[in-house]
């Protein structure tokens, strides 16, 4: 992790961020999730984990039924672990309470769905706002805020368009603009890009890649390998349990890969 | 969440589905409007009541002889020969809350004028009779107090006896015949039309000096009546004490017999008619109230289908930070602006269906502000009533099941 001090995020989006590069920003220490299902018990995580620092670009993979999604619930503060310690830039979220939770998913993580989650009828503009509504940001603040998130994923020129007139990359654009504009200490994305063709995938990933360039740590949860090259740290779940922990050595960078790809026109 | 900005997510939750909204909304505005046309009504009828009722007399009082038991057989109101022209005088003279007495007796007789006749009411009173009753001539005048003393033939007709037998020609100065005897008439009174107390037509009646009816006609020295003007409304109760007591004086009824007479109130029928136009009102406003539980009904019906509908929509909002409280506040405002906007509307329906019926009935146009306020309360009241337990459901939502819900 050699991230350099001078490539911060424009703008004010994530402002301080950089200090302390080493600090560990994810810590999660014996997790286990249970589940009852009727009579039966299922065991979603048996003894998970694991530690993130700031600035890490991280894929989570493995099978369904692997326990990455319940990992990544727990990771976004929308579920609790059974059992464990789960802690979030020193933060013991498991002893939290709902409304504190919600606090945290609006503060300290931001999200991105597989299916991008936009409000219908609902400008990009206020999509992006959104979060900054529930952290009662002032209005005035709010919109500059989200006017940047926008710009930083190259949306600054389609503001007021309905999500039914942008395309499944511009759309997952703006919900990345939305998860970045309370300024998170997290990006949590959840197959990102699963609905999206090919090119569309490799422009959001290097849209990620460059937010992650300037000090953004983002945690993905992919199955296709293709994508989860595109980061630093693999981590593989199977049977509730972390399988593999590898870096990635050679890492391939989207925007050199873009050069390779044909343009569709359609 | 600050306030306008959820206000505005309702607002346009609400226009998504225009035709869902309008029709959940109809409810409450028929509610809503049933009620103020309602009250509207109950007050306009109970208005035009009391108007009729003071109509009839300035705080006025009717003193009628009773009724009586003659060794088992009981003679009906009127049969009683004790009250006399004597008992008129006391009361003007000992009652401090008298403001005015006219004594009367009454008989029915046919009237004949050149070729028509009509049988109407003979009143036999005093010129006082005119006062108490507020009552003005359209043409002519009252007879005089001296044409009481010399027993003269002379007679007030009422409108409806003018109609009967004069139709175009004016009746003041014309002679007509009562029994056998010819009366010159000297004044028609105004319409007053129906008595509400009475259920009679009042304008059906001649008026004649007391002592020719007495003397000329009935032949009976005793009254039917006393007529008897308070000196204010507040005045009428203790008028009539006054009058029950020196009138049992004046006939000796010892303790414990019953009254020889009658005394009833105008105010106390006035008080008895706004009490049923009461009870017809907050009947009629229950019967309202009904359509606006059915409303309310109706709406808790579409938030719970627009809860169901947007489960996704508020996984998301979960996920990015709204708070339960956020996600209730929601679809709480989202009701209450629903019915608040229906009550809105219905109070305009209201108002304009009172306005209406009150120019179709000739009533006084009522809108009362404490049903439009009280309205409005009820209508808010609906909304977060009804609102809540869809909220409630709502903000309950497991974040990871309403994100995944398709």
């Amino acid at each position: 992790m050699n991230i350099q001090e001078t490539n911060s995020l424009p703008g004010s989006a994530l402002h301080g961020t950089q200090s302390n590069q080493d600090e560990v920003i994810i810590r999660v220490e014996d997790i286990h999730k249970t589940y009852q299902l009727g009579e039966t018990h299922v065991h979603a995580l048996r003894g998970v984990s694991l530690e993130i620092k700031r600035g890490e670009f991280v894929a989570i993979m493995g099978a369904s039924g692997s326990g990455k999604s319940t990992f990544m619930n727990i990771l976004g503060c929308l579920d609790k672990p059974s059992s464990g310690q789960y802690l979030l830039e020193g933060i013991d979220v498991s002893s939290l309470d709902k409304k504190q939770l919600a606090g945290i998913r609006n503060r300290k993580i931001g999200f991105v769905f597989q299916g991008f989650n936009l409000l219908a009828r609902t400008t990009a503009l206020e999509n992006t706002e959104l979060p900054t509504l529930y952290a009662r940001v002032d209005k005035g603040e709010r919109h500059q805020r989200a006017i940047d998130a926008l710009k930083m994923v190259g949306l600054g020129d389609r503001i007021d368009h309905f999500p039914s007139q942008l395309s499944g990359g511009q759309q997952q654009r703006v919900a990345i603009a939305r998860a970045l504009v309370n300024r998170p200490s997290i990006l949590l994305a959840d197959e990102p890009t699963g609905n999206l063709d090919s090119r569309t995938s490799v422009e959001v990933m290097e849209i990620f890649q460059s937010l992650n360039e300037k000090g953004l740590t983002i945690i993905l949860v992919t199955h296709e390998h293709d994508i989860a090259q595109f980061t630093k740290r693999n981590i593989v779940f199977r049977d509730g349990k972390i399988r593999r922990d590898d870096a990635i050595a050679r890492r391939v960078h989207a925007a050199e890969v873009l050069k390779t790809m044909p343009v569709l026109e359609d | 969440m600050d306030l306008l900005s959820t206000l505005r997510i309702a607002f346009r939750a609400l226009a998504r589905n225009k035709m869902r909204s309008v029709l959940t909304m109809l409810g409450i505005i028929i509610g809503v409007g049933a009620v103020i046309a309602m009250v509207g009504i109950g007050q306009g009828a109970d208005q035009t009541v009391q108007r009729q009722i003071a109509n009839l007399g300035s705080n006025m009082l009717f003193v009628s002889s009773g009724s009586r038991n003659l060794g088992g057989l009981r003679l009906g109101w009127g049969a009683t020969k004790t009250l006399v022209r004597e008992d008129v005088a006391a009361i003007v003279r000992e009652c401090p809350a008298v403001a005015a007495a006219a004594p009367g007796t009454q008989t029915s007789a046919q009237v004949v004028y050149e070729n028509d006749n009509w049988g109407t009411r003979i009143t036999g009173s005093t010129p006082e009779y005119f006062d108490i009753r507020t009552w003005d001539f359209q043409s002519g005048a009252s007879f005089i107090q001296d044409d009481v003393t010399t027993a003269a033939n002379v007679a007030v007709i009422g409108d409806t006896v003018r109609k009967n037998l004069f139709a175009t020609t004016d009746p003041v100065g014309k002679t007509i015949r009562i029994g056998n005897l010819p009366f010159k008439i000297v004044g028609v009174l105004v319409a007053k039309g129906q008595s509400p107390a009475m259920s009679e037509d009042q304008d059906d009646t001649i008026i004649v000096p007391l002592t020719t009816l007495q003397k000329k006609i009935t032949g009976q020295p005793w009254l039917r009546f006393v007529m008897v003007s308070a000196r204010s409304r507040s005045g009428s109760y203790a008028a009539q004490q006054q009058i029950e007591s020196l009138l049992r004086d004046r006939h000796r009824i010892r303790a414990g017999e019953p009254d020889d007479f009658t005394v009833r109130n105008l105010a106390d029928m006035a008080d008895l008619a706004s009490e049923a136009s009461k009870v017809m009102t907050g009947l009629l406003a229950s019967i309202a109230g009904v359509s606006l539980l059915v409303g309310g009904i109706g709406i808790m019906n579409i938030m719970l289908v627009s809860v169901t509908e947007r489960t996704r929509e508020i996984g998301v909002r979960m996920a990015i930070g709204a708070t339960e409280g956020d996600v209730q506040q929601q679809f709480l405002i989202e009701a209450v602006v629903m019915s608040l906007i229906g009550g809105a509307v219905g109070i305009a329906v209201g108002v304009a269906a009172s306005l209406l019926i009150a120019a179709t009935a000739g009533w006084p146009i009522l809108v009362s502000g404490t049903a439009v306020a009280g309205a409005t309360a009820i209508a808010m009241a609906i909304g977060v009533f009804f609102g809540y337990y869809p909220a409630q459901k709502a903000a309950r939502l497991d974040p990871i099941e309403a994100l995944r819900y398709e």
